[in-house]
């Protein structure tokens, strides 16, 4: 690099070089501009974050996969073994609503505690600090999809093939499921820098709202009716992440109603049997919201970031 | 000449809490308990910085100079306020803040350049030279947690100075590494200059600022004091800290000595060089003071040629009007005007009276050596 070359470039480009303005308050607009420069930032701390997570280990990533597959296992053994609920292939149907939730939680546990603890990055160098929380909502992606190729491993397995009608509502899923968790993190990570507790009450809200979302028990099959006779089913639905695991309950585990493996053989109906456009107009209106979610969990962000540098 | 940094009317201030409730059950079971304060760290600043210029900020600890660095930065937001930035800035804030003790100092650089604004293939391009500047090529693929802290110093410098930036903004970091590197340093910062780049050095060093910058700004408890010529400024820093070291006197005996002037005995202070000049610094006391008078010598580019004091015997000051003559007996100073620092200092080495350019000398020679000194060289042949 010659020193009079570069001397010579960088006068000129200096007059119509962009002008940053740095002021007590960004507008959306700025913000969401401010994140899609730094994008390559993003990546970047995606993936050293997991190099970090998984360095001086020999499996390395791997270890990302015993914890949910332990999980998987036990529910499998607990609910399918011992309590006999006679779902078939009971193992698939979890394995599709974990993956769902594995990515929520992973990430929403990871960002919690994102900005206190990277505190002297968050006070020396500039960047938009959501991109720390957005970076572990990046590395739960990685691991979702991960797991996700684990799963259609395990289909091939056991045989089986998605619905494959259904699997263009997928990737509307799929973004509804990455705002919401975007979210959650984004609002998360700003409001523990403020309250401490954030982190501890976090990981028992967490598990209260796993048993409220229907992983590990069929929604259709246990609590349906119960709820429709109480009108209480839309206050079951204010769940946002339940209307995903169903539709990826729905694409990847297929069957609506099933045979149970139980004693007298009965028929269960597991999953709602609603239309593909039902499923359709559901994720699309949830998309919408969750939209609108995010942008405000950015303005609330944007609210919470100017004391950062007095309370870390 | 582009305007850079604007900064336009900015104030910042910090909420001091007195009783951190940080808990959730504190805050719930004692919602008004703890008082908070507004402490006003920097009040309604604005100044312009074009490139092609070297400014300094002045300010002793607790001045505010580095919130306002930190708001140029964007690492703090203002509380009103803008600041308009033309260009990409790098600041030598705190050394290595962004690295990742875990990864190796390669992956260190990538991360590091991305926080810094620059895409993979631009850290790529510019990669060979960062190594070469930080001087640790062996140990580039070793996790940063092995690192001395100089290395680690080292690269994060690198990096910064290697992003090519419009602006570049230093915080005392000049104060780290060995005499050899901060040397490499400071002529690294000459480089900028002469590329026309604009740096902004915070310090509260005045031998740092006079050797580097066109222009200083000085801090004093949140207010801009001084925004003018290096000298001027200089002035106003050390009277600001005269003032504050009043304050903290419980003698009360700096805000009782002044230094009236400083004259020669005819009038003049143009001298020749080699033969000698003698001054009489007229000073007002309000009681019986006893201190170390001090002198300092500077040339115009800022360079110290020479401090000198009574040489332990203490200058004893009577109420009234009082005067101490210093007597120097030979300039062997070449062409050129010196500037004349005076004070007086008690026991404990703090500063009783100051007089930034009490008077300046102008000398003048006319032999052959070139310089500032001269040290009469004979030059034979053996």
């Amino acid at each position: 690099m010659s020193n009079a070359s570069s001397a010579g470039v960088h006068r000129r480009s200096l007059d119509d070089a962009p002008v940053r303005v740095v002021s007590a308050r960004a507008n959306l607009r700025t913000r969401l501009r401010n994140l899609w420069s730094r994008r390559e930032l993003l990546t970047s701390l995606i993936f050293s974050d997991i190099r970090i997570k998984y360095k001086n280990s020999a499996l390395g990533i791997f270890w990302s996969m015993l914890s949910p597959a332990l999980t998987l296992g036990i529910y499998d053994l607990v609910f399918s073994v011992i309590t006999k609920n006679g779902y078939p292939d009971f193992a698939l149907y979890l394995f599709s609503g974990l993956v769902v939730w594995n990515m929520f939680q992973n990430a929403v546990n990871m960002a919690t505690g994102v900005i206190v603890d990277r505190a002297g990055l968050v006070k020396k160098v500039s960047f938009p600090r959501e991109i720390l929380a957005l970076a572990n909502v990046g590395a739960a992606v990685v691991y979702f999809v991960i797991q996700l190729g684990v799963l259609v491993l395990f289909m091939l397995a056991l045989g089986r093939s998605p619905a494959w009608g259904f699997i263009w509502i997928l990737p509307i899923s799929f973004i509804t499921l990455y705002l919401l968790t975007a979210s959650v993190a984004i609002v998360m990570s700003a409001v523990t820098v403020y309250l401490r507790d954030m982190k501890h009450l976090m990981e028992v809200l967490l598990q209260l709202w796993f048993w409220l979302s229907p992983v590990v028990y069929s929604y259709q099959h246990t609590i349906a009716q119960r709820l429709h006779a109480h009108g209480l089913t839309w206050m079951y639905f204010l769940n946002p992440i339940t209307p995903i695991i169903i539709t990826f309950q729905r694409i990847f585990y297929v069957k609506t109603n099933v045979v149970s493996t139980n004693v007298g053989h009965p028929m269960l109906n597991i999953l709602p049997q609603w239309t593909m456009s039902t499923f359709f107009y559901m994720n699309i209106s949830l998309l919408a919201i969750m939209v609108v979610i995010f942008l405000l969990a950015l303005t609330l962000f944007g609210r919470l970031e100017g004391n950062f540098e007095s309370e870390l | 000449m582009t305007t850079v940094i604007e900064v336009q009317n900015i104030s910042k201030n910090f909420k001091i809490h007195h009783e951190r409730n940080q808990s959730l059950k504190e805050r719930l079971l004692h919602p008004r308990s703890g008082s908070t304060e507004i402490f006003p760290a920097l009040s309604d600043i604005s100044f312009k910085v074009s490139s092609n210029e070297t400014v300094g900020i002045l300010g002793h600890n607790g001045s505010g100079k580095s919130t306002l660095l930190k708001c140029i930065c964007g690492v703090l937001q203002p509380t009103s306020g803008q600041i308009r930035l033309r260009g990409n800035l790098a600041a030598l804030l705190e050394l290595g803040a962004g690295f990742q003790t875990e990864l190796s100092g390669r992956d260190n650089v990538f991360l590091y350049g991305a926080m810094l604004g620059l895409s993979k293939k631009n850290v790529e391009a510019i990669f060979d030279d960062i190594v070469a500047f930080s001087e640790i090529e062996q140990f580039i693929d070793t996790q940063v947690k092995f690192y001395s802290s100089g290395m680690y110093v080292r690269l994060a410098f690198a990096v910064a100075v290697n992003v090519d930036p419009d602006i570049l903004v230093v915080d005392e970091v000049l104060a780290v590494g060995d005499e050899r590197f901060q040397a490499k340093c400071i002529d690294r910062i000459r480089t900028f200059q002469e590329e026309g780049r604009s740096i902004l050095l915070v310090t509260h060093q005045a031998d740092q600022v006079r050797a580097l910058c066109d222009r200083a700004i000085v801090l004093d408890g949140g207010l801009m004091v001084a925004n003018g010529p290096v000298q001027e400024s200089l002035r106003i820093f050390r009277e600001h800290l005269l003032e504050d070291a009043a304050e903290l006197d419980r003698t009360g005996a700096r805000a009782e000595i002044s230094i009236d002037s400083v004259t020669t005995p005819s009038g003049s202070f143009d001298v020749k060089s080699g033969s000698g000049i003698h001054f009489d610094v007229n000073l007002t006391s309000h009681g019986a003071y006893s201190g170390n008078f001090m002198m300092e010598l500077f040339t115009r580019s800022g360079l110290l040629v020479s401090r000198s004091d009574a040489q332990g015997s203490p200058v004893n000051l009577k109420p009234g009007p009082n005067s101490v003559g210093v007597d120097l007996a030979q300039i062997p100073l070449l062409d050129g005007v010196y500037d004349v620092n005076v004070g007086i200092v008690d026991h404990h080495g703090t500063v009783m009276a100051w007089r930034e350019q009490a008077a300046s000398i102008q000398v003048s020679y006319n032999g052959r050596e070139g310089g500032i000194v001269e040290l009469g060289a004979s030059i034979t042949q053996q």
